[in-house]
């Protein structure tokens, strides 16, 4: 797939062409290009894994490209640093703010670039004034003597964007930067963002939201699979077009969902709440069902299935598993009892790197496994040969280093982990994140299995296809509040996300 | 739309919170000393008690405004005390083998030394990305075994010192010590530094989220190797003071101080995690420290609790400071439901 970009009339502010990034085994992004022109909002949209990140970081000069050209105003550029490229004019708003929680509002905007004096003495007067002129134009009000800690996400988001604008960049790029924000931020942060187009500036905008897209955007760019895959002017596309180009592939096949017959509730969640983390939840997973939990990142969805499993405690609910209570803070209880917990990062989290895949698979039953609590090699590989093969684990001996598997083999070595101790009930949290196409395929027709099996599985994804195509019922999380739960057969695209990032009943 | 964003009823508590922090240890020190002074009223009011009083956490002082530096970066420099021992050694020899060296020249000198060593922590700890308590614990034997090497069972005397030099430790000036006066001033100074410079405030962001700071496109390798370089000079310069008080120079000075160092500044509210705390913070803590350590015999508390009663005092900081944050942590996620 080596499509190049059509030539544009214009000399490109921001170009860059065929670059490629990969991390060890993994080819992060195979042919990223992208060309931004002043005066212009570009969208960059494809699916999760479609290599966006990788792209934006290498522009940040948090990566550097392995191959592929990248020009900044016509001239070469290699970041090796963030700070050279915000010196080049590059501003970049992530996804996920990175602020300094113990210092104030104002300092997290001038961080490095304070206004000083004499002495080098950093002017607080100024710097108070130019962040409440700034916070006027933004038209927000965050008391700026505050720390950072403890704001919530779209406070967060808006001081990152203070933090651009105050920057004078040239070329301003927002990672879903209205993902957490409400009606009328979006709005506000749109008629900024078109300010700052009409003073020259380029501007990409990542986003999943298709109505934003055609709403601020003149060009869009789509990726796919870590490629380019093709650049248009907005009024000559339309969704159903860009959805094609982004997915690219027949969705139905990608989620082979075998229908299961389900039964009684296993796992009653009833009002769980901890403080700052999460309210109110309540919801069951039933014998043989797929319940996902979609939501954006941060809603706190992860921090649910930790309170349920025990890892994290929490103020005040309950959990039950098959009519016995859940003990509150025990995952080695929660174990026995029948739940399972396929973590979200699997590297740190799932894994014991160093370990042998053997050795991995039967941590969980280790104690079942010793005999006068001895271990020996050969208890281990026979338990681990059972689910190495159940799972088709992609390696040459049970013996083989888990680091050095691929991601979607580590994935099901996590799973037989957790499967191994026969779970009741399984929940597995972000299942094929950085997991290529295939292997993906593998482990959802494996959740179905179990599910047909009559096993219970609480679904955390943030993949909208992977939690529309596998769950039976939707739960939606917004700011730690389930917002909505959606039948299997109601389920769209639109609904979930719409209940993910729209605050229900009083605001809408 | 008003022009100015009131300061909310939150931030208000919490900048409360962060001034009563060091008052608290303010306020503890004055205790100890009232105790001390009723049990005997010497321990202030005699000339004796009262240049004992300053003179004696003069030296931690410094340490203690070093380490702070370094532990606001999220980092901690366990090589202080040999730091100190070997440069205040180097001292020693200087006066000694240089004959008419002027005193200022040996001051120079020595600082540069004790920030050559720090840099070299600094170095490994940036370049190498290895943790600096690994780091530091290495170099604390390492630079101790240089100076059982260099000294041997060889020991500096006060009559090889300068008279005018031995006078700086004991001199004073309007009942003040010289030390005490020296100590002040750094502290002064790095107190502003840490509050209204570029450097100083990005030592707070780094500490605060070491990736936020890469992110950001801080000079983190730099502002660690200052924050090394720092600490490590402030030990160069505290070897001197120590060669000018006790005059007494062997291989084991400052064997320990690092401890004492770590634990003032935990002590004045300087978080171990990094990104808040104040060097002012940390220099009361080196004071409450040595003057517990006095005060417990006069009011009769015997040896073995002394030690007790300053492990219990870095405990209780640190609890104190959990409880704390995890109350602000509260208080603000509180504010922000009330205000949705």
């Amino acid at each position: 797939m080596q499509t190049d970009i059509p030539p544009a009339a214009a000399p490109p502010m921001l170009e860059l062409s065929r670059v490629v990034k990969s991390f060890g085994a993994v080819v992060a992004l195979r042919s990223g290009s992208l060309r931004m022109q002043s005066g212009s909002i570009h969208a960059l949209i494809g699916e999760n894994g479609a290599g966006k990140s990788t792209l934006v970081k290498i522009v940040a000069g948090l990566y550097r490209r392995d191959a592929g050209e990248f020009r900044l105003n016509g001239e070469e550029v290699d970041f090796t640093s963030t700070a050279q490229s915000k010196a080049a004019g590059i501003a970049v708003i992530y996804q996920e703010p990175t602020l300094f929680p113990d210092l104030s509002v104002t300092e997290n905007v001038f961080m490095g670039r304070q206004p000083v004096g004499r002495f080098g003495r950093i002017d607080r007067k100024a710097m108070r004034r130019e962040v409440e002129s700034l916070f006027q134009r933004l038209g927000v009000r965050i008391d700026p003597d505050r720390p950072a800690e403890g704001l919530s996400i779209a406070d967060q988001q808006v001081i990152e964007i203070a933090k651009a604008v105050s920057l004078d960049a040239r070329v301003l790029i927002m990672d879903e930067p209205t993902a957490a924000l409400s009606g009328v931020e979006v709005d506000r942060l749109f008629a900024i963002a078109r300010s700052l187009r009409d003073e020259g500036r380029a501007l990409l905008f990542i986003s999943h939201r298709f109505d934003e897209v055609f709403d601020l955007c003149d060009t869009v760019t789509v990726m796919r699979d870590g490629s380019y895959i093709a650049t248009t002017p907005i009024a000559e596309t339309t969704a159903d077009e860009l959805v094609r180009q982004m997915v690219g592939r027949d969705v139905t096949d990608l989620f082979p969902k075998i229908e299961a017959e389900i039964g009684e509730p296993l796992l009653e969640v009833e009002g769980l709440s901890s403080a700052g983390v999460f309210h109110d939840i309540s919801f069951t997973v039933r014998a043989g069902e797929i319940v996902g939990l979609a939501g954006l990142v941060g809603a706190g969805r992860s921090e649910v299935a930790r309170a349920v499993f025990g890892v994290d405690g929490y103020d005040s609910g309950s959990v039950a598993l098959e009519g016995r209570p859940v003990k509150k803070g025990d995952p080695a209880r929660a174990m026995l009892q029948g739940i399972a917990l396929v973590p979200e990062d699997r590297r740190k989290q799932g894994l014991v790197l160093e370990s042998s895949v053997a050795r991995n698979i039967t941590l969980a039953i280790r104690n079942q496994l010793a005999k006068a609590g001895i271990i020996t090699s050969g208890f281990e590989n026979r338990a681990a040969k059972v689910w190495a093969s159940r799972l088709e684990v992609k390696t040459n001996a049970l013996s083989t280093v888990a680091a050095t598997l691929s991601g979607g083999n580590q994935q099901k070595v996590v799973l037989g982990k957790w499967l191994a101790t026969e779970p009741r009930v399984l929940i597995v949290d972000e299942p094929t994140r950085g997991i290529d196409v295939g292997t993906k395929a593998e482990v959802h027709r494996l959740l179905s299995e179990l599910a047909g099996r009559g096993i219970g599985i609480l679904m955390i994804s943030s993949e909208l296809p992977e939690v529309l195509g596998m769950a039976d019922r939707v739960l939606v999380m917004r700011e730690g509040r389930i917002t909505a739960e959606i039948d299997r057969a109601d389920a769209t695209s639109e609904n979930v996300m719409f209940a993910a990032t729209h605050a229900q009943g009083a605001h809408s | 739309m008003t022009a100015t964003i009131e300061k909310s009823d939150v931030t208000k508590r919490l900048r409360a919170v962060g001034a009563a922090r060091e008052f608290g240890i303010l306020i503890a020190l004055l205790l100890v000393i009232i105790a001390a002074t009723i049990a005997n009223p010497n321990f202030l009011f005699s000339t004796d008690g009262w240049r004992d009083l300053l003179l004696t956490p003069s030296i931690l002082v410094l340490l203690a405004v070093g380490q702070a530096i370094v532990i606001i970066t999220r980092n901690v420099d366990l090589s202080v005390g040999s730091v100190l021992g070997l440069s205040a050694y180097l001292c020693g020899r200087l006066f000694i083998d240089l004959e008419g060296i002027p005193i200022i020249a040996v001051f120079v000198i020595v600082i540069i030394f004790g920030g050559l060593l720090g840099l070299v922590n600094g170095a490994l700890v940036a370049f190498a990305k290895v943790p600096s308590l690994v780091i530091t614990l290495g170099t604390l034997y390492a630079y101790r075994g240089i100076n059982v090497l260099w000294t041997g069972g060889d020991r500096i005397n006060a009559s090889d010192l300068p008279r005018d030099f031995l006078a700086l430790g004991t001199g004073q000036i309007l009942f003040i010590p010289i030390l005490t006066i020296i100590a002040l001033v750094v502290l002064a100074v790095a107190g502003w530094l840490m509050k209204n410079t570029r450097g100083g405030r990005e030592f707070y962001a780094i500490g605060s989220d070491p990736s936020a700071a890469e992110l950001y496109g801080l000079r983190v390798t730099r502002r660690l190797l200052t924050a090394f370089v720092l600490s490590g000079a402030l030990a160069g310069l505290g070897g001197v003071l120590y060669a000018a008080r006790y005059g007494t120079i062997s291989s084991q000075a400052g064997s320990g101080w690092e401890l004492d160092a770590v634990g003032a500044a935990v002590i004045g509210g300087v978080a171990i995690f990094g990104g808040s705390g104040t060097v002012w913070g940390a220099a009361i803590g080196a004071v409450l420290l040595l003057t517990i350590n006095r005060a417990l015999p006069i009011l009769g508390i015997p040896d073995f609790w002394q030690r007790a009663v300053v492990g219990a005092l870095i405990i209780g900081a640190i609890v104190l400071d959990r409880v704390l944050a995890i109350r602000q942590k509260r208080k603000l996620l509180e504010a922000r439901e009330e205000g949705e």
